[in-house]
């Protein structure tokens, strides 16, 4: 047995909880852990803040959360994405309190009316007067909101890294991007925009559980068998014409029972820095019906080899590490944003393929509310597990965490590789880049300043 | 007095409040017409139940697949079962309109889900379109707007 490390934790320390097979229950349920997380594996990596279409114009902003940092996404006057923190430098007064607006040219705090440009930069103070002399020009309050330390617009997904220096997108993401190209490409015009709000479904779990169950394939055919299974049932107690196309939620929902040597021959592809996907040859995306048209638009945008290519990717679930997971056959993204050791935001968002059929968006918007609303019959029984596990995790009894499936001693998670869809060597990915970037990166500067 | 009459229309909506909290959902399917749709927005003053998401917008066959899914012996996240309660304030009766056969309500309802030791409040406004077939009120569409659409939730297990 593995001595039992004891709190409280230190950057030094924490990484004793990651084992190549196991995890400690700490990881998901210690304070202390959860704060270093939020200070350091939250700022050295790159996470996602919002699409670009959310703030189509000037001044347009939306605000969300980085890790646990409250930050405004905004269109600065120049035309360009600012990640800036959503704070007044003079008393920490939350600028923008609402979800998304326009603020026009400048910010201007409510509580005392200092100004700001849409790049955080100082514009005014009243009475300024009052500050000469004082020193204030030399502080970093003097300056105006502080922006994130590097923000990339790839493809119209903004992302920002906290730390001031660190590993590049480029370096971080590698050939990971290809799920977001692809995503993007199945619009003929290679455009997204955002379709209406998020779903926003409150789970108290630690983060992480819902990002390993997006690559956990040996839990929907048990877990989901009361909603997927019924409606299998249901459906073939219907005496359907075979002939007849499948109403879309049952094309949507019957997937989740599908059996195990389904889920084993999808495959799991992981890439360095602990992202990955299911569905490396299939998934649960694979047999959706035609929409009438849209073949022809791809292919008269991208030629017929190339359309064939990009609609031939069905990918299941692929996970950005640290915290989103993007499906991109259907265009959604998820964001599970932590809000505490045991508390977690998920947020659910859908993207419209510009130029594409509205059936498409319309399948897809059945799909988030189908699955993923604090309404769904299939989130319900997910959500169940996430908190039992919370609770369970309480027991002393048992204190490790396994993730053994498919394990294989001296796993390289530093080069990509595809495996048995049903490994847990994803999950193994995650932790094995939450022990990296627990730490702070050498800088590895591209052009992330571009675009 | 021909059928229905407001407080025919009003009683309606009562007896089906209560169908939900008895947990009598095969007779609250049968309330139904065959093509009726129950939307629940996510966006306050929501127009487009297509192309943005919804909490809810299910048809008949999703319906029963929530009725039946109640019911399995599966079904992990209602061991223990949830239980509902709605207090409804009178029902305005907006559309009376018997030549189209075609009826619209609008009624304020606090609805309260609990399961274990948790228990929360939803503020809605539920409209109904009702019609009569066969001498007897059907639901043709129902409307459920939570005051705080826009709010995260946990599970909301239940039909408010």
């Amino acid at each position: 047995m593995p001595a039992t490390p004891t709190p409280a934790y230190t950057l030094d320390t924490v990484t004793d909880l990651i084992q190549p097979h196991q995890v400690h229950r700490d990881v998901y349920t210690d304070p202390e852990v959860y704060r270093l997380e939020m200070k350091h594996l939250f700022a050295n990596t790159w996470v996602f803040v919002g699409h670009d279409s959310q703030t189509p114009n000037k001044g347009d902003y939306y605000t969300t959360q980085v890790g646990d940092q409250p930050v405004i996404q905004v269109r600065h006057t120049n035309g360009e994405i600012c990640v800036l923190y959503n704070r007044c430098p003079h008393k920490g007064t939350k600028i923008a309190i609402d979800r998304e607006g326009n603020t026009g040219k400048f910010f201007r705090c409510p509580y005392h009316a200092w100004s700001f440009k849409t790049d955080g930069c100082l514009l005014a103070i009243p009475l300024k007067k009052g500050y000469e002399g004082t020193g204030l020009d030399q502080t970093e309050n003097g300056k105006g909101m502080k922006a994130v330390g590097a923000v990339r617009n790839y493809r119209g997904f903004i992302f920002a890294r906290l730390a001031d220096e660190g590993i590049s997108f480029e370096d971080f993401f590698g050939d990971s991007l290809s799920s977001l190209d692809n995503m993007v490409d199945r619009s003929p015009a290679g455009r997204l925009e955002v379709a209406g709000p998020p779903l926003r479904y409150m789970h108290n779990c630690n983060w992480k559980m819902l990002v390993e169950n997006q690559t956990d394939t040996c839990h929907p055919m048990v877990a989901h068998e009361s909603s997927a299974g019924t409606a299998v049932k249901i459906f073939e107690d219907m005496d359907w014409p075979e002939d007849k196309p499948k109403p879309m939620a049952m094309e949507i929902i019957a997937p989740f029972m599908s059996p195990y040597e389904f889920f084993e021959n999808m495959g799991i592809r992981t890439w360095p820095n602990g992202h990955g996907h299911t569905g490396v040859h299939h998934s649960i995306h694979s047999d959706y019906s035609a929409i009438p048209g849209y073949f022809e638009q791809m292919v008269e945008a991208y030629g017929e080899e190339k359309a064939k290519q990009i609609l031939g990717e069905n990918r299941h679930n692929t996970v950005y590490f640290p915290n989103i997971m993007i499906k991109g056959p259907i265009q959604q993204l998820r964001n599970f944003i932590p809000l505490g050791p045991d508390k977690t935001l998920v947020e659910s968002y859908i993207y419209r393929l510009v130029d594409a059929p509205d059936q498409l968006l319309a399948r897809t918007a059945m799909y988030n509310r189908l699955i993923n609303a604090p309404t769904s019959m299939v989130g319900h029984d997910d959500l169940e597990m996430y908190e039992r596990a919370q609770e369970g995790l309480a027991a002393d009894g048992m204190e490790w965490v396994n993730i053994q499936r498919l394990y294989e001693e001296g796993e390289d998670f530093d080069h990509e590789a595809v495996e048995n869809g049903t490994t847990e060597r994803q999950m193994r990915n995650q932790f094995h880049a939450w022990v990296k970037f627990m730490q702070p990166q050498p800088a590895t500067e591209q052009a992330e300043a571009a675009e | 007095m021909s059928f229905p009459s407001r407080d025919d229309l009003i009683d309606f909506i009562y007896d089906e409040a209560r169908m939900l909290d008895e947990g009598r959902y095969d007779e609250w399917l049968d309330l139904w017409m065959p093509e009726g749709v129950y939307w629940m927005p996510l966006d306050y003053r929501q127009t487009d139940p297509d192309l943005v998401t919804s909490l809810l917008h299910e048809d008949q066959f999703m319906l029963r697949l929530r009725v039946e899914r109640l019911n399995g012996a599966r079904t992990f996240s209602q061991k223990p079962k949830s239980r509902c309660h709605h207090v409804i304030q009178r029902p305005f009766v907006d559309v009376m309109d018997s030549d189209a056969n075609r009826y619209v309500t609008n009624t304020n309802m606090h609805y309260v889900e609990t399961r274990l030791d948790d228990q929360f409040l939803l503020a809605i406004t539920a409209t109904h379109e009702l019609t009569v077939v066969e001498g007897k009120i059907r639901i043709a569409n129902k409307r459920v707007d939570l005051l705080n659409s826009d709010a995260a939730f946990g599970n909301i297990q239940l039909l408010p």
